[in-house]
């Protein structure tokens, strides 16, 4: 295989150095041959170009997925460093461990505890956010073609690593109640006639990315009971549940499992900061050394800057206190956003109503394209996550994810107004097209088939005003 | 020379801009010039006025880059620019414009009918939709009448897919477009003005490889499409769609660069013109650079000649 040597050579008339010359297309034909097969999945799109678009200041961006951090004092933040510095400059300028500084995980034993999970702290791993977690178990356990089951929708950030250790994911549809186990069983008995078994399940039980919906109770000692009898492991992620505005809480799988067959993924970035980029795993022991190996390999450890900043934080701070200013913020927040959602958007919309988290999840009648809605939407200065990047299969075309907790209510308010105006006008435009007369909201009173888990609770459709 | 690069903006097009831009920024600075780039906002003007260059070289796609916004703005400001002006990018920016213009011209381009949002609002276009269905038969290409990229380009298979195309399309623009399909092979001519007036470049053709024959955004993405340049055609192929990329370029004053996308109709072995791009690409995977390395045109020889015939034109 030829490398590209023209890349790396100079051919301008002046020939300065300094300014190599960018590549020409037969070089990127020539790296297009080195880059390995299961890279051909990781697509580029149109997608990716709007979303250059929304970036732009003047856009009010509800496509975000990010934590306020505006919240977190600057002076705290100085004088934390400043303690940092005077108490561990040394080791906090060394490599860590890579399971992570001890003072680090006694801060996680106690989120963890927060609730309602024991851990022993040997049983964890410090990581590059949680994200590192879904990178890792995923290098650790797939063979290319390996089975993944993901909800459906399932957060955006997983699939790229997904497709990089070319899962065949299988996306089970939620409600309400997230993940139905009706659809799940389903889908594990048609894996069985192809003599197949996922090797794991991922899911965000609470307050899910970006569905907004929360796993029932039943539905979650149900999972916990396939995982068992199957001895399928479930990777869980929960960045979102301590940010909870109402409701009990609930258990979490690990906490009903005991950790037989969960692997658990925790992060500090909705509790205190995602720019730290710290969270952590605890596993099945044989996972868990796996995954220590992979991380090694990654990146040796996490930050110990980073790490010695969230111990001196935890020393020094009441951290739930702060969580309490987030989420009575975000709630706030929150309930902005679904005000609007009810003020503006037409009754052919349907939208989930979060109980915590970051994100609401709407439809749209099947006949609009939330891709290019997104288009219109930016020339309104308005974005959103169209639904599709929530799917590797394609569907997602009519669904929208819309974020709350990085922008002011005026803000919200605002751009739920703008997008509300233009699918209105596109509602209208198709029933014109089409001679129909734009649905009338109907009350469904359950949504589809649970299964037996109870009362299911149908995506919220919008009263018709007046 | 001190020349400014005008990339970015706000068009959908901004990602593919901001490349095109960095690339001929490096190709500028290596061919001596004085170069500053310039992501277009709110304070274009300002900023021209503050640089005061000899030459603004224009790296924008879609809109405000390529529908003569921007060279509107240029010629008020009194500062010399590359490629076409005002007029040429309308006409090839409008894609109903063009289609209407070709047409009556004689140029072969695929049936088609053209409407406007108020058309449909307000005149009950929706009733004449069956007839149009009729006309140009299934599967039916709908886009909207600007922007230069696969977004919110539909195929219709049948009747029932025509509204939520129509309504896609209109996320782009106010005016769409319903063309006939035309099933065969994606060509374009990158034609490039010299000394000797404009040149048809060799034909570079696009295969989509792990696509569908209606995916268009295959085209736009690294690995999922082959280019072959020169496009594996017969000579009198090549030499028409030469020659109706040079017709095209000129019915439309185009002027420095532009490219003109085609289809063959492998069937009917017959050429149609879609579309003129006024500003193409200029990324390492853009058609009309290749096409022009083909024809022993290097980048930074292909950013010097454009930028030349800027001068040019100011002096002329």
């Amino acid at each position: 295989m030829p490398y590209p040597k023209a890349a790396m050579t100079v051919d301008g008339p002046r020939g300065e150095p300094g300014r190599p010359p960018r590549s020409t297309t037969r070089d990127l034909e020539r790296y297009a041959g080195l880059f390995a097969t299961r890279t051909q999945g990781l697509r580029s799109s149109a997608m990716r170009d709007l979303m250059a678009v929304t970036a732009r200041p003047e856009i009010i961006s509800l496509a975000g997925g990010l934590p306020d951090t505006s919240t977190f004092s600057p002076a705290l933040l100085g004088s934390l460093m400043r303690t940092v510095a005077e108490e561990a400059s040394a080791r906090a300028l060394q490599y860590g461990p890579t399971e992570g500084l001890e003072e680090v995980k006694a801060c996680i034993v106690e989120v963890m505890a927060e609730e309602d999970m024991r851990v022993d702290p040997d049983d964890l791993l410090v990581t590059a956010g949680g994200q590192q977690v879904i990178d890792l178990v995923c290098r650790t356990l797939l063979d290319p073609g390996d089975v993944v089951i993901a909800e459906g929708p399932t957060y955006p950030g997983a699939v790229p690593s997904l497709l990089a250790f070319q899962a065949d994911v299988r996306q089970i549809p939620t409600d309400d109640d997230g993940m139905r186990i009706d659809a799940l069983e389903e889908t594990l008995a048609g894996l069985d006639r192809e003599g197949r078994r996922p090797k794991f399940i991922y899911t965000i039980p609470s307050f899910q990315n970006p569905g907004g919906m929360t796993m029932s109770l039943e539905r979650r000692r149900r999972l916990v009971a396939i995982a068992r009898e199957r001895e399928v492991l479930i990777l869980e992620d929960n960045p979102y549940g301590l940010l909870r505005y109402e409701g009990d809480p609930q258990p979490t799988l690990r906490s009903l499992d005991g950790g037989d067959y969960v692997i658990y993924l925790g992060t500090f970035s909705k509790i205190l900061s995602p720019g730290l980029r710290l969270g952590w795993t605890t596993a099945p022991r044989p996972i868990l050394d796996k995954l220590n190996v992979g991380k090694q390999g990654a990146d040796l450890c996490s930050s110990t800057f980073g790490q010695h900043f969230v111990a001196a934080y935890f020393a020094a701070q009441d951290w739930r206190a702060y969580l309490g200013t987030l989420v009575a913020l975000y709630r706030r927040r929150r309930d902005a956003m679904l005000a609007a959602l009810d003020e503006h958007l037409p009754p052919e919309a349907t939208w989930t109503r979060p109980r915590g988290g970051l994100f609401i999840w709407a439809r749209l009648p099947d006949y609009l394209d939330t891709t290019d809605l997104l288009a219109r939407a930016l020339r309104e200065q308005v974005a959103f996550v169209p639904g599709r990047a929530a799917y590797l299969d394609g569907r997602g075309g009519s669904e929208l994810r819309l974020n709350f907790s990085g922008v002011t209510e005026e803000d919200i308010h605002e751009g739920v107004r703008r997008i509300g105006r233009i699918v209105g006008e596109q509602v209208a435009m198709y029933s014109t097209l089409t001679g129909l007369e734009p649905v009338r909201p109907v009350s469904r009173e359950t949504g589809d088939s649970a299964g037996g888990a109870g009362r299911v609770v149908p995506f919220h459709v919008k009263r018709r005003a007046g | 020379m001190k020349v400014v690069v005008l990339k970015g903006g706000r068009s959908l097009e901004r990602s593919v801009s901001l490349k095109s831009g960095a690339r001929v920024e490096d190709a500028l600075e290596r061919l001596g010039h004085d170069v500053v780039g310039i992501d277009a906002g709110a304070d274009l003007v300002d900023r021209l006025e503050a640089e005061r260059p000899d030459v603004a070289f224009v790296a924008m796609h879609g809109r405000e880059g390529e529908d003569g916004t921007v060279q509107e703005l240029l010629e008020l400001v009194g500062v010399p620019y590359t490629a076409s002006g005002p007029s040429a990018c309308i006409r090839c920016a409008d894609k109903v414009l063009a289609k209407h213009l070709m047409r009556d011209a004689g140029v072969p381009t695929p049936d088609f009918h053209a409407f406007s949002e108020t058309a449909f609002r307000e005149l009950g276009a929706a009733r004449a939709l069956p007839a149009i269905e009729e006309r140009l038969e299934f599967p039916i290409v709908v886009k909207p009448a600007s922007g230069g990229s696969a977004l919110g380009i539909k195929f219709a298979a049948d009747a029932g897919a025509v509204p939520p195309a129509l309504v896609a399309a209109f996320s782009y623009d106010a005016k769409v477009l319903l063309e006939a399909h035309i099933e065969g092979r994606d060509l374009a001519v990158s034609v490039l003005d010299g000394p000797d007036g404009p040149q048809a470049l060799p034909v570079v053709e696009a295969i989509p490889r792990d696509a569908g024959p209606y995916d268009f955004e295959a085209r736009y993405e690294i690995g999922r499409t082959a280019f072959t340049c020169p496009a594996d055609l017969d000579a009198a192929t090549t030499q028409e769609a030469q020659a109706l990329a040079l017709r095209v370029y000129e019915l439309f004053g185009c002027y420095g660069f532009a490219r003109v996308d085609l289809m063959l109709d492998t069937a009917a072995n017959a050429l149609f013109v879609l579309e003129v791009n006024a500003i193409p690409g200029l990324t390492e995977t853009s058609l009309l650079p290749q096409a022009a390395e083909a024809a022993g045109v290097g980048f930074d020889e292909l950013v010097a000649r454009v930028l030349e015939l800027a001068r040019d034109r100011s002096v002329a």
